[in-house]
């Protein structure tokens, strides 16, 4: 477990850091918190030439609630979230949920929302959170920064739309609007494990009790988290009865592709997918003081 | 929860452990933490093939790596007649390094030694070996046709590595044959790894003297000189084996390790000290695993249930190398204690090992040499035997108990039980988890189609080897030590040939000492793991510490004692006829005013001891007459998610009978940790192979390891039988919870899938496994309904 010899450039601007990553390339590597890079180099399956820590770039560190959106700063920790003053909030249960099953406790002390978005692990929990609460990510390029629906960010496992001497600035969550709840249900071998299978919810009630809005997405159910759609359009415009959860819960089971693994095998990750978004959407209502 | 102690009184006081404060400050001592000026870094290269031929091993690109100082392969140690090294239990060799093929992914090809750890990983990575793949054998069943002959090095032109037996093979089948029931349950004990936090390591080098100094995570340091004397040729005298702090051993660190051949070659050869410590995967993939027996188990019994024959044949997988460390004459280890805690008229048990392509071990893995497999065995197979019947598995434990009255008792397969009061621990556990209320919630909760199961194991350990009559390692007898310094001002220091990995000796030892000889267990040091001043011991596992050290110290102790009452007659100016050691004091006899303290002893030992010998020491060598055999009865309460499969672990109970407490604090502590371990090889640790022979559990992603956040609330209790032959009567606990938890957890999630017809699932029971059998039973329920 000892990697291969690499440079370190510790960063102390965004700019600097820019510039390292646009000199270096496809060689460098931002370093977020770690959790996920540095495992990788010491079993030698990633080699980066250069490592461009942005630890100390305390801005990004930041996480600002503002009208429209919460901004999550590039290395703003898993803990942070969990811990964050309104992280109790019924429309913000989403994050409240995954913030608390996300690795486990020490891992969260380093681990970024954001570089878990860039690492895109194909069972990763912040990437099927971020398409149910329809994020966006910051990206700085050669052309200035751009924000990219998280749709369109997640291109394929362990690939984003963060080119090659880019780097993500910070994720933004749209605030929910009033009557939102969600939820995040993940089965795990044991703490600390990436998800057997997991689904994200979260959903918006009009005044008379019918669904606004609907994010359904899974992780460990194809190459990179997928939102199913199919379990969006089915919810949208009902009123959240048994039936209507079902049709959600059997689109998830269809729409999940996952990969045969010591976690599981393919009929059980599908019949998951089910059960939890079942569980999620029963659970997102019921926060919101709806029995289905 | 813990308390004090003054002299005096110690047995049975929670104190708090002495060694705590250093470990929770992080100021613990590991191998890793020992250097040495010049110090070199050893890596290995390992195999990616499961069997193959070794073509060519070409060294010239690792060589020119900046820092890179030597490269060895098996040729280079072959031909200082280093190639093979004994395996501890005398049956079979294992190759240092691969010598003309390897036989396990993951298997030792070359060492590499280097100026930087950096720099030895980066060596190791371009030696280049060329492999010609050979036909792979990952299953002990295909072994058993020869069809590829593994070994070709032995005289046996053949995979079978032993046949072991033990019982009366035809009077069990006859009975068997007329037994009114009869249940045969094919059961794997899967494969696992101990997995210690602190993987393997060592720091060798040559002193001025020429002296081998080998700083070694070891659990039996004194074995360890002697085998490297043996193997390497160097005189003992000149082996100095220091094991110190150990962060978890479980078995695992009993063997002697290929990698510790190679530091020391490379010390030798190089003029430089050399440390090798393990990386996580090679812990995993190489070193010794445990379990993987696969079990015959047939009950017999009459209608209303009393056993009349046991029954047990295991195919055992040990991978490429037979490396169990069992002693001599016991290939199959304590596995005759597969007749459990029941009064059974006839068994046999044989059990027959096969190599594979996969690594070598078969150690035990927290607990006395295959006990746990022979537990799990009996305590799986008695609820498939309470289901043929249709009653209750524990009444069904009870009308088969060993009574109390039965002690001694001669077991069918030759053991002779020391003590126990099976009933009496039972009926704790019944009572402290409310077993009536809980069977009427289960009843509820099944009319509801809820799935809740309550699961029991009602276990007897054979631990503590062992008697010199029969058993040895290596030819060495299984005795073990005490060496009692005190010190003028009653201070002391015990120093034993066992070696603590967290068991807490430096605690339990100096309360032994106290206790014995009235003294404050503040201030006795303890000391282990030295080979140069500890006495020579066989270590520490198979729960023989208390057994046999602890026991060496109560008598090495007694031995002081007697010494100590000729000095307090001189004191108190009488005969030695006339003092008698009342109340922790030695006083004259019928004269309770006239008394004479050990610390008083102690001083006077050193400065008015009058014809006496000066001093105060003792040595005690003991030979226990029997092994101590702890007991207990463990509960699990279980809840099933029908729709994912999960078990939630709502309760565990665990009464423990494992004789005279020393510690009640640690011996919670102990059960605790092993309770811990059961429920993660339970439901969670495997080490699989694929068909081809790959490893798939090669580090901590895929072989789990439960920590606070998973395991369950462990409720504890004790009932107290001591071992009538055991100067203090203890028995050894850090074993019992292992062994007998993973039968009371498979049986509760049984329990709770038995209205849909399962009768077992193999462990670990995972979700998956859960939600099939559940499926399974449902389809299979539907198809019964239609037809
Ligand atoms: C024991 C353990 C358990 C874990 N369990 C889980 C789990 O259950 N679920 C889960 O989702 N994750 C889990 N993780 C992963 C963890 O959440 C990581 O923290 C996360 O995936 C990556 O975040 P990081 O800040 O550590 O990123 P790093 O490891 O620093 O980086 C990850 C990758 O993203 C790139 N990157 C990071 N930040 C940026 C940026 N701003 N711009 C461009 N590229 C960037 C890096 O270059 C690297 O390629 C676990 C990790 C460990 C060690």
């Amino acid at each position: 477990m000892i990697p291969a010899a690499f440079d370190y450039i510790r960063a102390h601007s965004p700019d600097e850091a820019f510039s390292h990553l646009q000199q270096h390339g496809g060689d460098a590597r931002v370093l977020a918190g770690g959790q996920s890079l540095i495992p990788a180099m010491r079993f030698r399956l990633a080699r980066p030439a250069v490592l461009v820590d942005i630890n100390g770039l305390a801005d990004l560190g930041r996480l600002e609630l503002g009208r429209t959106a919460l901004a999550i700063g590039a290395i703003a920790r898993d803990s942070a979230i969990e811990r964050a003053p309104w992280i109790g909030e019924t429309r913000w249960s989403l994050l409240h949920d995954v913030s608390r099953v996300v690795a486990d406790p020490v891992v969260r002390q380093m681990g970024t929302v954001v570089g878990s978005l860039c690492h895109n692990d194909p069972s990763g929990d912040w990437t099927a959170v971020a398409l149910a609460a329809r994020a966006a990510v910051v990206v700085r390029g050669r052309q200035g920064t751009r924000t990219v629906p998280i749709d369109d960010f997640l291109v394929d496992s362990f690939t984003t739309a963060v080119g090659e001497g880019e780097m993500a600035l910070a994720v933004h969550f749209p605030v929910p609007g009033d009557r939102t709840a969600g939820s995040y249900q993940k089965v795990e071998r044991k703490v600390g494990d990436f998800a057997t299978a997991a689904a994200a919810v979260q959903v918006t009630l009009d005044g008379k009790g019918a669904i606004k809005e609907a994010g359904i997405a899974l992780s460990a159910a194809g190459p990179c988290a997928v939102r199913v759609t199919e379990a969006e359009q089915a919810l949208v415009g009902q009123k959240p009865t048994a039936d209507v959860i079902r049709a959600a819960a059997d689109a998830a089971s269809k729409r999940s592709e996952p990969q045969a693994d010591l976690r599981g095998s393919v009929e059980y990750k599908k019949n998951l997918a089910g059960v939890l978004v079942a569980r999620g959407l029963r659970q997102a209502l019921a926060r919101l003081g709806v029995q289905a | 929860m813990s308390a004090d102690v003054k002299a005096g009184h110690a047995i049975g006081v929670a104190m708090k452990r002495k060694e705590d404060p250093r470990f929770v400050q992080g100021k613990g001592h590991y191998v890793d933490d020992f250097s040495f000026p010049g110090m070199l870094f050893m890596a290995l290269v390992r195999s990616p093939y499961p069997h193959a031929t070794i073509k060519s091993i070409d060294i010239s690109a690792a060589m020119k790596v900046p820092g890179v100082k030597a490269v060895i392969t098996g040729k280079d140690l072959e031909a200082a007649g280093l190639g093979w090294l004994p395996t501890f239990h005398g049956l079979d060799k294992q190759m240092v390094l691969a010598i003309g093929k390897v036989l396990f992914q993951y298997q030792e090809v070359a060492a590499v030694f280097a100026e930087s750890r950096e720099a030895a990983a980066d060596g190791a990575e371009q030696v280049q070996v060329d492999y010609d793949p050979l036909p792979v054998v990952a299953d002990p069943f295909a072994s058993k046709t020869d069809t590829v002959l593994l070994r070709p090095d032995r005289e046996q032109k053949t995979n079978h590595i032993y046949h072991w037996e033990v019982g009366d093979r035809d009077r069990t089948d006859q009975t068997l044959a007329k037994s009114a029931k009869r249940v045969k349950q094919r059961i794997w004990f899967q494969r696992c790894h101990p997995a210690p936090l602190e993987p393997c390591g060592c720091v060798a080098f040559f002193d001025t003297m020429g002296r081998l100094q080998f700083y070694v995570t070891s659990q039996a340091p004194h074995v360890y000189r002697t085998a490297l004397s043996l193997v390497t040729g160097i005189p003992e005298d000149r082996i100095h084996v220091i094991s110190p702090d150990i962060g978890g051993g479980f078995g695992n660190k009993v063997p002697v390790y290929p990698g510790y051949v190679c530091a020391v070659v490379g010390a030798l050869k190089l003029g430089h000290p050399v440390k090798w410590i393990e990386t996580r995967t090679e812990n995993l993939t190489s070193t010794g695993f445990a379990r993987d027996y696969h079990m015959d188990v047939e009950l017999g019994a009459t209608a209303d249930g009393k056993l009349t024959a046991v029954k047990v044949a295991t195919t055992a997988d040990h991978g490429a190398f037979d490396c169990a460390a069992d002693p001599t004459k016991y290939p199959a280890g304590m596995f005759g204690i597969c007749t459990g805690s029941y009064d059974v008229p006839v068994a046999h048990a044989e059990v027959d090992a096969y190599f594979t392509n996969k690594a070598p071990g078969g150690i035990a893995y927290r607990c006395s040499f295959r006990v746990t497999e022979a537990s799990y065995a009996i305590e799986r197979t008695m609820d498939v035997l309470a289901d043929e019947l249709g009653i209750d598995a524990v009444e069904l434990r009870r009308k088969n108990f060993v009574k109390k009255e039965q002690f001694p008792y001669a077991s069918a397969l030759g053991f002779t039980y020391d003590s126990g009061d099976y009933e009496k621990t039972l009926q704790k556990a019944l009572d402290t988890i409310g077993y009536q209320a809980l069977l009427k919630e289960q009843q509820e909760k099944r009319a509801r189609g809820e799935l809740m199961g309550i699961g029991f194991s009602t276990f007897t350990e054979v631990v503590g080897a062992g008697p010199s009559k029969h058993f040895d390692i290596l030819g060495i007898k299984m005795f073990d030590s005490a060496e009692i310094r005190i010190h003028p001002t009653g201070a002391g220091i015990v120093r034993a040939g066992t070696k603590s990995q967290g068991q807490g000796h430096e605690t339990t030892w100096a309360q032994i000492v106290a206790e014995e000889l009235g003294l404050d267990p503040q201030q006795i040091m303890v000391e282990e793991g030295d080979t140069d001043t500890a006495p020579y011991g066989l270590g520490t596992y198979a729960s023989r510490s208390t057994p046999v050290a602890g026991a060496a110290i109560a008598m090495a102790a007694r031995r002081i004692r007697e010494k100590a009452r000729k000095i307090a007659a001189h004191l108190l100016e009488v005969g030695e006829a006339d003092v008698e050691w009342v109340d922790y004091r030695f006083q004259v006899k019928g004269v309770p005013a006239k008394t004479v303290t050990m610390k008083e002893v102690a001083f006077a030992a050193y400065t008015n001891m009058a014809q006496n010998e000066p001093g105060l020491e003792a040595t005690f060598y003991y030979d226990p007459p029997n092994m101590t055999f702890p007991n207990g009865t463990y509960v699990a309460v279980v809840d099933v998610d029908r729709e994912t499969g999960e078990v939630k672990v709502r309760r565990f109970l665990a009464v423990d009978d494992c004789g005279t407490i020393i510690n009640p604090m640690i011996v919670e502590g102990q059960v605790h940790g092993g309770l811990t371990e059961g429920f993660a090889i339970a439901f969670m640790q495997e080490i699989q192979y694929d068909a081809d022979g790959n490893n798939l559990n090669t580090n901590f992603t895929d072989y789990l390891v439960p920590t606070a956040q998973e395991a369950p609330h462990w409720e504890t209790a004790q009932t107290v039988t001591p071992s009538p032959h055991h100067p203090i009567g203890a028995k050894g606990v850090g074993e019992s919870p292992n062994v007998g938890s993973p039968a009371a957890f498979v049986n509760a999630v049984v329990d709770a899938l038995s209205p849909l017809g399962v009768r077992h699932l193999e462990m670990p029971v995972t979700r998956e496994k859960v939600w099939r059998a559940i499926r399974e039973a449902e389809a299979g329920k539907g198809k019964a309904a239609r037809t």
